[in-house]
């Protein structure tokens, strides 16, 4: 009986030959992943569970990442990394990033892929909803809770519902002003925030096969803000490249049987594809951004683990580049090596870090930051009535710090553009390609 | 599990997410201490916007300023309750505040796998949104062999989904418990 991807996956892990859609089985974990957040409680319910003295299942397969809550003077905040350290000590784990020394990393679902951990075919939980990320290698990854975390750590197993999938094919080439955060706005736009509820989203067709590894992750990153359970994309040359380079652990990849029944299938072409945005304050507040072009603004962002990778930054840099910002702007590296990069990747002869610093944008630590709010003392924090255009996954209300700031989600490009102006604007009138000769807008 | 759970309702709309079920900068609290838990129920719901905490009319607290439980104990919600983060802080924080259940229309998969296997609340989805049809303060009562949920101010029944699957779980008071009964641990 055909099967897809995510099926076979978990047909794999839960030792079957065939698994079907809206069954519930008991799969084996290859890595169970957490963080500074919901790393303490999961810690506390394996203990209260499974004893004082109990060992994790494999030390191997658990990765402690803090990334959420770490330059800041919150004591509760910092009394969280003090457990996971004791944790990782105690039980001897091999793959703890603890904060202030070299190996500490910064956001988790970047750092994941640079050490080695997003391997195809394997099975990922983590406690953190975007976790979905490490689909675009054709890993099954999604998020739980600290509950299912402390099962996990004492068993090395959890029980899951396969989920139907839905696919999303792109089709041709897509224009170089597009993004994949484009892509991702305009699905969560037409299927909205619970349109995969329960459900693999799969993307798929030549444009989606021809992005490089980043790209692929803003997509499946976004998959939890369409309600789904895991995105993927099926692994190729692109993934195997990316993943042996980090990693000797082997691995067994799986794709689609080519008679694999989907819940549903939606076709976009891409050079239709329109720069867009989520307004306040829902992902799938969609529209494009000629649609709210002059919006105001107040400040940008562009940080995190869907919009704070080196390409990213490459991109807002072009943009950038010989302007000023006319906004607050703020810059987080996700991760240290993204940091690093920001010296090291030059456009034009200047590095990403001296562009954004002439343009006069703030510069911050690798970590999770401004995109989910955080103690009041966090870097790009919001804290009043601010209008952001940010690169990050989420405008719910209250998200970035505030309740009563306004968000609106875009793409490297957008945000740069916007930044600039200080009002949502179209990255095309920066890259030198007329908005007018695409036809297509209204 | 309890078979019937009876208390006043408190109402809020579609797309409730985990930040506004408990605003992501008091995650900081231990889950543990008995001190400072009780804090995750002084804040729970404390993020669902003023206008629309507490249909139909709103601006109603569901935990008031100075206290650490809420007099609401059933919880009715419109479409995708409990969506964005996984923290489990959210269920949590619901339980502490003390309600028993939350009724929706439909939830987010990691809430809901949460309420469940946390063992924190039980997540009903009713047929219809109820949101419109019962006010913040109603008398409810739900009657978990039935599946039905009963409105004593109104005087209306409105049915609930069979909880399936998970309903085992349920029973069990959770993933462990549940384990444990089934001898997998
Ligand atoms: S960067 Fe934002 S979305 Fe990503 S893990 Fe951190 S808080 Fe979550």
């Amino acid at each position: 009986m055909a099967m897809t991807l995510t099926e076979k996956i978990l047909a794999r892990a839960s030792g079957r030959s065939h698994v079907d859609a809206g069954e519930t089985v008991w799969v084996d974990v290859d890595i169970l992943m957490t963080h500074d957040v919901c790393g303490p409680p999961t810690i506390g319910i394996f203990k209260r569970e499974f004893g004082d003295d109990a060992r994790v299942w494999d030390k191997n397969k658990v990765v402690i990442i803090p990334d959420h809550y770490i330059f800041t003077a919150d004591k509760y905040a910092n009394r969280n990394v003090d457990i996971l350290r004791a944790f990782a000590a105690e039980q001897d784990l091999p793959h703890f990033y603890d904060v202030g020394g070299d190996r500490y990393k910064g956001v988790c679902h970047v750092a994941m892929p640079e050490e080695g951990f997003t391997r195809p075919g394997d099975v990922l939980f983590g406690t953190d909803s975007h976790t979905c990320t490490a689909g675009a290698f054709g890993q099954f990854a999604t998020g739980i809770g600290n509950t299912d975390a402390g099962f996990i750590l004492g068993t090395g197993k959890l029980w899951v519902k396969v989920p139907e999938t839905m696919r999303f094919i792109f089709e041709g080439e897509i224009p170089p002003w597009i993004m994949a955060k484009d892509l991702i706005l305009q699905i969560i736009g037409d299927i909205g925030v619970d349109g995969g509820t329960y459900r693999a989203m799969e993307f798929a067709g030549d444009g989606v096969m021809r992005m490089d590894m980043e790209g692929r992750m803003t997509l499946t990153n976004m998959v939890i803000e369409g309600g789904g359970k895991n995105g993927v994309v099926e692994p190729d040359e692109v993934t195997f490249d990316y993943v042996r380079k980090r990693t000797d652990y082997p691995f067994t990849p799986l794709y689609n049987d080519p008679d694999a029944r989907y819940h549903s299938v939606r076709v976009y072409r891409s050079e239709e594809l329109q720069p867009m945005v989520a307004k306040p304050h829902s992902p799938d507040n969609k529209a494009t951004v000629q649609e709210v072009r002059n919006t105001r603004i107040t400040r940008a962002y562009i940080g995190s683990c869907t919009g704070g990778k080196i390409t990213d930054f490459e991109a807002a840099a072009r943009i950038i580049k010989g302007h000023q910002v006319g906004v607050d702007t703020f810059v987080v590296p996700a991760t240290t090596l993204v940091r690093d990069q920001l010296s090291t990747t030059f456009h034009d002869g200047k590095s990403l870090r001296q562009i954004f610093e002439d343009a006069g944008a703030h510069i911050g630590e690798a970590s999770c930051a401004a995109c989910l709010g955080g103690p009041s003392d966090t870097f790009g924090r919001l804290q009043g009535e601010e209008i952001c255009i940010s690169t990050t996954n989420r405008n719910f209300p209250g998200r970035m710090g505030s309740k009563k700031a306004q968000v609106y989600l875009a793409s490297p490009y957008t945000v740069a553009a916007s930044a600039i102006t200080g009002k949502i604007t179209d990255p095309r009138e920066y890259l030198n390609i007329p908005t007018e000769s695409q036809g297509v807008l209204s | 599990m309890k078979k019937t759970i009876k208390g006043a309702a408190f109402v809020i709309g579609d797309d409730i997410d985990t930040d506004q079920i408990i605003p992501a900068e008091h995650l900081v609290y231990s889950l543990d201490d008995p001190e400072e838990r009780r804090f995750y129920g002084r804040y729970a719901l404390s993020g669902v916007p003023e206008p629309v905490s507490g249909l139909p009319r709103g601006h109603i607290p569901f935990t008031g300023e100075d206290d650490f439980t809420s007099p609401y104990k059933i919880i009715i919600a419109g479409k995708n309750f409990g969506c964005g983060s996984s923290r489990e802080h959210a269920p949590f924080a619901l339980q502490v505040a003390g309600a028993e259940a939350v009724v929706a229309s439909s939830y987010a998969r990691i809430f809901y796998r949460n309420a469940v296997d946390g063992g924190f609340i039980i997540p009903y989805e009713s047929r219809e949104d109820l949101t419109s049809v019962i006010s913040t303060g109603d008398e409810v009562e739900i009657d978990g062999e039935q599946n039905l949920l009963i409105n004593h101010t109104t005087g209306q029944n409105y049915p609930l989904n069979e909880l399936g699957d998970v309903l085992a779980i349920v029973e069990a008071g959770g993933i462990f418990q549940y384990a444990a009964r089934n001898g997998m641990l």
